[in-house]
């Protein structure tokens, strides 16, 4: 078994789209209207057969409320993997990215977090 | 509010959030946690670390701040001042040649 498709509850699909690849360097995989919504699937450009992110929409009531506690407390929601995460956040924040932790060694793993403007905070990470 | 700030800082548990806050100003729950987790091993979970917060909150010794959608940790030394401003002579060892 291995992990196919994970995902994120986003705000607005279209804006969620242009953040993940113009900014985080994604690709768009699949795209297939389902009556109002779209199934959104990016990629890593990495990986393109890899584990695909579905920007799913936030419109569930659940969704709010969760989401309003996760980040309110900091927590990612999803969290990727880059090669050097002081030169990503370095990056990303010359594109105007708003980080809630700054690069930060924890033990064998280095860690960042920042907002995807859709409503999550996302973590990346390397390893030592 | 000098007996909270005594209360406050008996606990290792607190006494470590407020060196990780020394260390940099402005955590989410989750970075303390993380630091705690990785610089302490502490086992404790996000619930109890959030009461210790709570803890030195009313202290005094940590402030909270919401900037948009986030909410922020600060430390707060004020308290530690009245401390140790009280027990301090006026003319103390050191000034005395």
């Amino acid at each position: 078994m291995r992990i196919h498709i994970t995902s994120v509850f986003v705000d607005d699909q279209e804006k969620a789209l242009r953040f993940y690849t113009d900014v985080l360097g994604f690709v768009k995989k699949h795209d297939v209207p389902v009556g109002e919504a779209r199934w959104l699937t990016v990629v890593s450009p990495e990986a393109p057969d890899g584990t695909e992110l579905l920007l799913e929409p936030s419109g569930h009531p659940a969704v709010g409320p969760y989401q309003t506690a996760l980040v309110e407390d900091g927590i990612p929601a999803a969290s990727f993997a880059v090669d050097d995460v002081p030169a990503e956040f370095d990056r990303l924040s010359g594109l105007g990215v708003r980080f809630t932790q700054q690069p930060l060694e924890m033990g064998p793993v280095t860690t960042a977090v920042l907002d995807d403007t859709c409503g999550n905070l996302i973590q990346i990470v390397h390893g030592a | 509010m000098a007996d909270d700030v005594f209360k406050a800082l008996a606990d290792p548990t607190r006494r470590r959030i407020l060196d990780e806050l020394v260390e940099r100003d402005g955590q989410t729950l989750f970075e303390i946690c993380a630091r705690l987790v990785a610089g302490h091993g502490s086992a404790l979970s996000r619930q109890a670390i959030s009461q210790h917060l709570a803890v030195l909150e009313s202290a005094g010794l940590v402030v909270t701040r919401r900037q948009g959608r986030y909410k922020f940790h600060d430390l707060n030394t004020r308290p530690l001042e009245h401390i140790v401003t009280r027990w301090l002579r006026p003319d103390g060892p050191e000034s005395t040649p």
